[in-house]
């Protein structure tokens, strides 16, 4: 991609931080929230928040898939990666996030020899079906609209090729019901969004215009570059010292307003909306997704009559109200002092993208 | 002999020494090695530098090299980043029941391939055969004896105003393997792994800083091989527990586009790659430019540069400008890098 170095490394970043920095003066304090492991990844590698002025706050919400799981999913999970005869495949980062106990994970249970492979795409999964016809195979199948479209794929070739011994958990969710929930709750503040680009990759731009329509609220889907972040964060300062929200597309080298059609098509196809549990925002009807009764037989729930444990809070830990970015991850008592990203208490810690393993990998404030 | 390793050739029997003679002594063949005792006995009467290595990659080929390429590497290079010229090394294979012979061939054939670049000899070794199933095809490890040739001071000697070079560009090697695992590399993508023996290199650098400040001077604080945990990792070292913070600049860090790119796609970050074959060293400033000067002019350095320096301002800490000027900290890896959902 010829542009991405010149996103990389943007030549007029002073520019445009000064331009952001006489907006500020007009706007007042403001708080934009992302909504994308990525984005938070991003920014907090790009070192985006320590240029900003003080007024310009950064936050991070519900963006992270393995974070947004809630604990009790994973001990379920956990307790089915003892099932003899059973192998659990899953996206890596899924590996290390503990249950309800610290330090329970499907890493650990592997150790203590639990069936467990990391795989890079579904499909891998279903290879590993193929070659091992004595194991039952099962795929986490864990994010949004992003990773929506492959887990659906699979399941079509599993379909296809009429594989007994392969089944998705399906654990995927919605953006815009949980997005909904977070503006329509109490204690919510935030002044716009960063819309995430890849999620808008697949289901358009246009699917965030809820934003500016329904809530007043400006929106940009943004890149994941510097200069991506950079630029979004211009135009949502503009927006709001102009006083008009409109959803912008920043991202225009890869997101198209109307999405990917073969993508949704397949979403279509396989899917159907359902409720779903998310930490820190709770039980929200239509925020998930499910498999279409014709595909059953790939039906983890199904096949192993899966049934969900009762929610255990984990002791201290803030994940919940970190997720919807009312507290920060320097406000949770538990930051640093027990829990790290080699001995996570909770969700937004251990994954690559969650809000706390960020703050700490790369927070210069300590 | 047969197609593949059975339990036999782990024996101590009949087969190990076909294995030993047929296969490993004409390949490595020296005097030291050809008395097949229980030890070689070595010339020497200078201090000496001794490590020890072992290597589990899988897959073992991997674009750029394979396991036998990486266990000379590995230790050589272990050697030289204490000061030291590195001349003998032992070889111990842990090979699983069924491992083809002709990979092993292969193996053992960039093994001598590389002893030879090294300048170092095989004087020892061992081979056992563990059974089906309880191993992953073929472990190797390696030890290496050096003599040193300076005596470097280590991190201790570390002062604010310090220069840190790398002799190349970071993270091909833990780019090239996490691709060759995922599946993903095409042929024609130019993703190699940098695994080279860093014997001129070291040589290189060290002889440079003592043509500028003199034998004495001690301009060179200390060598690394950013190895597991990459860059990142191996500088969080130097400064840990130190009254001193290392400010990298992330425009001059020298990175291929290929691994950029293969980092972008895996979720990784080039600076916890690993490198086999680079060097990071830190020195005081007036011999930056004739250290850099000569690591250009030696194969595999071309690419040096001076990525950071040395200050004061948050002690123990690895900092990182970024190219918006925004900073931020940059940690120690924890625990395995594993590829994300999205």
């Amino acid at each position: 991609m010829l542009c991405e170095k010149e996103f990389k490394n943007p030549k007029d970043a002073e520019a445009v931080l000064e331009k952001i920095r006489e907006l500020s003066a007009l706007t007042g304090p403001v708080r934009l929230m992302e909504i994308c492991g990525t984005h938070t990844m991003a920014i907090a590698r790009s070192g985006l928040k320590t240029v900003l002025p003080d007024s310009v706050r950064l936050l991070s919400g519900p963006g992270c898939p393995v974070c947004v799981t809630p604990a009790n999913v994973i001990d379920m999970i956990l307790d089915l990666s003892q099932t003899p005869g059973v192998l659990i495949t899953s996206y890596g980062d899924l590996l290390r996030v503990p249950g309800s106990r610290q330090g329970d994970n499907l890493l650990s249970r592997r150790a203590l020899g639990g069936n467990v492979e990391s795989v890079y795409s579904p499909m891998d999964a279903i290879r590993i079906a193929q070659g091992h016809p004595e194991l039952e195979v099962v795929f986490l199948g864990v994010g949004f609209e992003t990773t929506a479209p492959g887990t659906g794929a699979c399941v079509l070739e599993a379909s296809r090729l009429g594989l007994e011994n392969f089944s998705v958990l399906c654990l995927l969710k919605k953006t815009e019901p949980a997005l909904r929930s977070l503006i329509e709750a109490e204690d919510f503040s935030v002044n716009g969004f960063l819309c995430p680009g890849h999620v808008a990759a697949v289901i358009g731009s246009d699917a965030f215009s809820f934003l500016p329509e329904d809530y007043g609220l400006p929106g940009i889907v943004a890149g994941f570059e510097p200069a991506d972040l950079l630029y979004s964060v211009l135009s949502l300062m503009q927006m709001l010292a102009a006083k008009r929200p409109e959803l912008k597309n920043e991202y225009t080298r890869l997101v198209k307003p109307e999405g990917n059609p073969a993508a949704l098509a397949i979403m279509d196809k396989v899917f159907r909306p359902a409720v779903s549990d998310w930490r820190g925002l709770g039980r929200i009807e239509g925020s998930g997704f499910a498999l279409r009764e014709e595909y059953s037989p790939w039906d983890a729930w199904r096949k192993f009559s899966l049934h969900l444990p009762d929610e255990k809070e984990i002791p201290g830990c803030r994940c919940a109200q970190v997720i919807r970015g009312v507290l920060s991850p320097s406000d949770c008592p538990l930051f640093r002092t027990v829990c790290s990203p080699e001995n996570p208490v909770g969700p937004c810690m251990v994954s690559g993208e969650g809000a706390c393993a960020a703050a700490f990998q790369y927070g210069i404030s300590l | 002999m047969n197609d593949r390793i059975t339990l036999d050739y782990g024996s101590g029997g009949l087969k190990t020494s076909e294995l030993i003679e047929s296969l490993l002594v004409p390949a490595f063949d020296n005097p030291a090695l050809s008395q097949l005792g229980d030890g070689a006995l070595l010339d020497g009467s200078k201090k000496l530098v001794f490590s020890t290595d072992s290597f589990v990659v899988s897959p073992w080929n991997f674009p750029g090299g394979d396991i036998g390429k990486l266990s000379v590497c590995g230790t050589v290079n272990d050697v030289c980043m204490a000061g030291g010229i590195p001349k003998y090394l032992s070889l111990s294979f842990i090979l699983e029941e069924g491992f083809l012979f002709s990979d092993l061939r292969q193996i053992v054939a960039s093994i001598a391939e590389e002893v030879k670049k090294a300048g170092v000899s095989i004087v020892t070794g061992d081979t056992k055969v563990v059974d089906a199933g309880k191993g992953d095809g073929i472990y190797i490890n390696t030890a290496g004896i050096g003599f040193q040739r300076t005596d470097l001071p280590g991190k201790a000697a570390i002062r604010p105003g310090d220069d840190v070079i790398v002799s190349g560009t970071v993270g091909c090697h833990g780019a090239a393997v996490m691709m060759a695992r995922s599946g993903l590399l095409s042929e024609d993508n130019p993703l190699r792994s940098d695994c080279m023996p860093l014997h001129r290199i070291s040589a290189a650098a060290l002889d440079a800083a003592v043509a500028t400040a003199g034998s004495e001077s001690g301009a060179v604080r200390i060598l690394r091989d950013p190895t597991r945990g990459g860059v990142a990792t191996t500088l969080n070292e130097f400064t840990e527990g130190m009254p001193f913070s290392i400010e990298l600049k992330e425009n001059e860090i020298p990175i291929e586009p290929a691994v950029e790119a293969a980092c972008d796609m895996l979720g990784l970050d080039p600076l916890y790659c690993a490198c086999e074959g680079r060097m990071l060293l830190v020195c005081d400033p007036s011999a930056t430019e004739d250290i850099l000067e000569a690591l250009h002019n030696v194969p595999g350095g071309e690419n040096a540069a001076r990525i950071g320096t040395v200050t004061e301002e948050m002690p123990g800490k690895v900092l990182l400008k970024t190219p918006i000027g925004g900073r931020r900290i940059l940690s120690k890896l924890t625990g395995i890098q594993l590829p994300r959902i999205c």
